[in-house]
């Protein structure tokens, strides 16, 4: 039995209210699904006086197209289950769908939110654990409640792990975050929202919460994919997870790459978007170079670490493989 | 510690519950209401042992805190019998074919695959659906098969039924 601490919960049903109550209790969290928060609260990871719900705060679950923004609009309390089945997110981005369609189990999906998994912790192997695991290897780390790291013992910095499977596959898609905080509203390229430090890796300031992320329709053909490596099929988190996406001259695999796109995810606690991919620009997505191309790139630029399971050096190795097959199976599916 | 009156439908009553605002659903449901078909597993999210439905939809109720069952109507495994009035075809299947051994992910296997039936609406799930929506409810004795069997014969058993009714309505008209 794990206990949670003790709180209060406030449930206000707009936005302006979420962002009034979260200044008017220092330390307080939001919870939406409470998917990812409840498992750390139980783990004593932080004790916040105060959690501030979403559940009543309708106003985050549209999704919707909007085409006089060139925009598909999706809120942030909209769960993972309806961004996986919606008809126009597999229409327009099936590799977010899918991306979405694979986060945990389907009990999870049912009630964790999009801004949740955006907004989702820095994982690590030495800090999901309980209170009294982390007493026992010396009293935990910097994320916890000691003062060493023991992926990189002589750091100064947490390096735990940006787990989230949609995070990587929305920052190749290009879109943006929606925040809105006692300062008002901003919106910001999604890819510029985390930063290297895994106590907190988001730029989100205090009292700021995500209401929206905004995804630009497609201009043109293009192919997208989310690959992901678990221990399990289901349940688990990824280990490793790799966002594709090539635009094309015509929609045919066999057409010519006009612009590529690979963000990965599970390194640090920033997604990492892999840059030097022009020399398979040109070439036809079928051609193996392509493949080659960019999995060797993502090979050499990537870097994980021994923050979650499995060995750094052999995780390495498979985001080559991984890489690659994700541009195999994209020209097979045609 | 203060605590919370808090209102909900369990099992089709109106009920209400004292519980202080960091308590689950499962506690209460657990240890304030005596329903302790539903089972605390690993309480964190890992097992799906603690399944319930929450306006149909099932979700983890160690996951989710007593306050955001407010206004909503929960279902556990004692309120799926007592809706089909008495035993549940999915109850009587999981007996038939041996689907249960310790039984501690039964309740949240059934209220998993009852909602995966309900949606199918008639039409008979593939095996595949019927893994996908047990992907969640970790089982440690069976070994899934007869499980997944027990699921797929409600499935046919229903899309038959379905099947047969909208014969006599063609038959009516
Ligand atoms: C067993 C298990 C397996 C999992 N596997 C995966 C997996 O494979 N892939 C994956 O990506 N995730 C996984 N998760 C994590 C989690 O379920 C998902 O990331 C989910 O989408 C989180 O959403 P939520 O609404 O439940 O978030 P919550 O738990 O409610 O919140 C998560 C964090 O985000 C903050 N937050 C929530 N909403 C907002 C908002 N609108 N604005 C600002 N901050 C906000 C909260 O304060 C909290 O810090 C898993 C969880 C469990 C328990
Ligand atoms: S990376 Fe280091 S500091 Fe961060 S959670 Fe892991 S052990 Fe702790
Ligand atoms: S007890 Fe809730 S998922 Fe294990
Ligand atoms: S029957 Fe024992 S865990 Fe499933």
């Amino acid at each position: 039995m794990l206990r949670l601490p003790q709180f209060q919960v406030e449930s206000p049903d707009t936005v302006e209210g979420v962002v009034a109550a979260l200044q008017r209790h220092a330390g307080a969290r939001v919870i939406a699904g409470g998917t990812d928060i409840l498992p750390n609260l139980k783990h004593f990871l932080d004790t916040p006086p105060v959690l501030v719900s979403l559940a009543r705060v309708t106003a985050l679950r549209g999704l919707q197209r909007d085409d006089a923004a060139g925009l598909l609009r999706i809120g942030a309390g909209v769960t993972l289950t309806q961004i996986a089945e919606d008809a126009q997110v597999r229409a327009l981005f099936p590799s977010l769908a899918h991306a979405a369609g694979i986060v945990a189990s389907p009990v999870i999906r049912n009630m964790g939110t999009l801004g949740g998994n955006v907004n989702l912790d820095t994982r690590c192997r030495y800090v999901n654990q309980s209170e009294f695991w982390r007493g026992s290897i010396g009293g935990g780390c910097l994320k916890s409640e000691g003062n060493v790291c023991h992926v990189v013992p002589k750091g100064r910095n947490c390096v735990a792990a940006m787990s989230s499977d949609n995070v990587p596959v929305l920052i190749s898609l290009d879109a943006n975050i929606v925040l809105v905080g006692p300062e008002g509203r901003r919106v910001l390229p999604l890819a510029d929202y985390f930063h290297a430090d895994g106590v907190a890796h988001t730029l989100a300031r205090p009292g700021e919460v995500t209401v929206e992320l905004q995804l630009p329709l497609p201009a043109g053909p293009r192919r997208a994919r989310y690959t992901k490596w678990s221990v399990r099929r289901s349940i688990d988190f990824p280990l490793l997870s790799v966002a594709l996406r090539f635009d094309l001259a015509a929609d045919s695999p066999h057409a010519e790459v006009l612009a590529a796109k690979v963000v990965v995810g599970v390194l640090g606690a920033k997604p990492r978007v892999v840059t030097r991919l022009d020399e398979a620009l040109g070439k036809p997505l079928s051609d193996p170079a392509v493949a080659r191309i960019v999995s060797e790139a993502t090979h050499a630029q990537c870097k994980p670490l021994d923050n979650v399971p499995y060995e750094a050096a052999y995780r390495r190795e498979m985001l080559r493989v991984y890489t690659r097959r994700g541009v195999e199976a994209m020209v097979a599916e045609g | 510690m203060s605590h919370l009156l808090l209102s909900m439908t369990v099992n089709g009553e109106a009920v209400q519950v004292a519980a202080p605002a960091h308590h689950t659903l499962l506690e209460v449901l657990r240890y304030k209401l005596d329903l302790i078909g539903t089972k605390q597993g690993c309480d964190k999210g890992d097992c799906g042992a603690c399944t319930v439905q929450i306006d149909g939809v099932p979700q983890l109720s160690c996951l989710t805190l007593a306050v955001h069952a407010v206004g909503r109507a929960v279902t556990t495994v004692e309120g799926l019998g007592q809706q089909a009035g008495g035993c549940h075809p999915l109850q009587d299947a999981f007996d038939r074919w041996n689907a249960a051994q310790c039984g501690f992910c039964t309740p949240g296997i059934l209220l998993s695959a009852e909602a995966l039936l309900r949606r199918c609406a008639g039409r008979e799930p593939t095996r595949l659906q019927v893994c996908e929506a047990l992907a969640g409810n970790l089982c440690r004795c069976t070994g899934y098969t007869k499980i997944i069997d027990a699921v797929l014969d409600v499935g046919r058993q229903m899309a038959v039924a379905a099947a047969a009714s909208a014969g006599e309505v063609a038959h009516a008209e």
